[in-house]
């Protein structure tokens, strides 16, 4: 059987993260550090000890918002906002909650609106997410200015043919 | 010149602006813009966030339709430009997910077209002298600060862009317009992204702490070439350190002495325009 360091190498697919010397560079740059339980450099080290439950159970894992500091600066080139990715994605694969729910429900509505009409419909895009997370309220006053600047547009041209957008959601779905 | 163009679903909605200021400055340069025939979402954070597999296929999807016009595409949007280089990257280091890829897409993937970026664009193939040229209302009195943030720039082996810590070709065109571009250290910095919605809060720390750095550094304006910065600067910043935002292009055609700078600004969050009148720019 895998270890949890082999199984994140195997999805990353390039630099295994055990080239990491821990210098902590990832972290010092991360602009999301402050916000994480787990910093970076913290999580590279918790995968080679093998904590699988408390990194996939981690907020760190969705605040990364994917700027690529990290990687762009790592002296051994370990990507860290691949890792990330492949992160949430086994979190996911393996029904792993989201510790940051909503940052996944929002990442659902995009990917969601997306397979309606090819392209993103920001009004409906984020009628969706409300929906999902329960968030109803908030900006909507910024929401509404922007509907009476003509921003939101219900309307905005969709793409013709929905279909090809659609095998690719079909033939790209994770048993 | 003639380009293929990928608007991206921003540049339809919230980010007109953008759109509408990227066409009316290409007009003016004596670019051709040609549609990309029925383009797609590009998938952005959401898909590679959640499926690698989606997040290549989505953009190969735009990038096969734009190799039928057989010319190189623009994609102003810095989010898709990053989805775009980094799918171009895959399909063309990795030949079992490119087939897989053109499987799913239904259409075979060349790799024969450049994605380019207005910004780099105007800087390599237009060149600053032919914009000096037709510079006719100098941007006098503007002190912008140029703002380039994450997906222009990193990985800086995929986007090729310019220099990944210090970026300067943006704070050279907008010195060509005649504007006192002041020099600063967080251009590169991340201004949260998407987190926007789903993480208010994080956001509003991020990029407050930009505005404060652009405030220090002497700016009045800070410049953007991306829809998802755009937002979170102009909508974000707390209320003691907002400043102005544009998208580079709106500067560029009001220097350009183009039609269009009104309607655009009065779309922003932060009113630019107080500050424009007050310098004699509208």
């Amino acid at each position: 059987m895998q270890t949890f360091l082999e199984q994140v190498n195997e999805k990353i697919d390039g630099v295994p993260i055990q080239r990491c010397y821990h210098c902590r560079k990832c972290t010092a740059g991360c602009p999301l550090a402050f916000a994480m339980e787990y910093n970076p450099n913290k999580i590279v080290k918790m995968i080679q000890m093998g904590r699988r439950n408390e990194v996939l159970n981690s907020a760190t894992i969705w605040l990364c918002a994917s700027c690529e500091t990290c990687v762009t600066r790592c002296p051994n080139e370990v990507d860290i906002a691949r890792m990330m990715d492949a992160l949430r994605q086994m979190a996911i694969e393996t029904g792993v909650a989201a510790k940051e729910k909503n940052i996944l429900k929002f990442h659902e509505s995009f990917l969601s609106n997306i397979k309606m009409f090819g392209r993103i419909n920001e009004p409906t895009m984020m009628v969706q997410y409300k929906l999902k997370s329960g968030d109803l309220f908030s900006d909507m006053g910024m929401g509404i200015d922007m509907f009476l600047k003509g921003k939101l547009s219900l309307s905005s041209p969709k793409t013709k043919d929905l279909g090809a957008v659609k095998k690719i959601f079909e033939k790209t779905k994770q048993a | 010149m003639k380009v293929s163009y990928y608007p991206g679903c921003s540049l339809h909605g919230t980010a007109k602006e953008y759109d509408q200021s990227v066409r009316a400055v290409s007009r003016a340069l004596g670019i051709e813009l040609k549609e990309v025939d029925d383009w797609s979402c590009c998938g952005a954070t959401s898909a590679h966030s959640t499926n690698f597999k989606l997040s290549i296929a989505l953009p190969a999807r735009n990038l096969i339709a734009a190799e039928k016009n057989a010319l190189d595409v623009m994609v102003p949007c810095a989010a898709c430009f990053n989805r775009f280089k980094t799918a171009e990257h895959h399909l063309k280091a990795d030949k079992a997910l490119k087939s897989e890829v053109e499987e799913i897409v239904g259409g075979k993937y060349h790799g024969g077209i450049a994605i380019r970026n207005p910004i780099d664009i105007i800087f390599k193939d237009i060149g600053l002298d032919t914009l000096e040229g037709k510079v006719t209302k100098p941007l006098a009195g503007l002190k912008p600060v140029s703002y380039y943030g994450c997906l222009l720039l990193r990985p800086p082996e995929i986007c090729g862009f310019d220099d990944y810590e210090n970026p300067v070709i943006l704070d050279k065109i907008l010195s060509t317009l005649g504007a006192d571009t002041r020099p600063w250290s967080y251009k590169t910095d991340c201004c949260g992204g998407s987190l926007t919605i789903s993480r208010t809060d994080i956001v509003s720390k991020m990029v407050s702490k930009i505005m404060s750095m652009a405030r220090e550094a002497g700016a009045n304006c800070v410049v953007t070439a991306c829809p998802v910065c755009m937002a979170n600067l102009d909508m974000r910043a707390s209320d003691n350190v907002r400043l102005p935002v544009f998208y580079f292009t709106e500067l560029v055609a009001l220097a350009l002495g183009l039609q269009g700078p009104d309607t655009w600004f009065k779309l922003h969050n932060v009113d630019p325009r107080p500050l424009m009148k007050s310098l004699a720019l509208i």
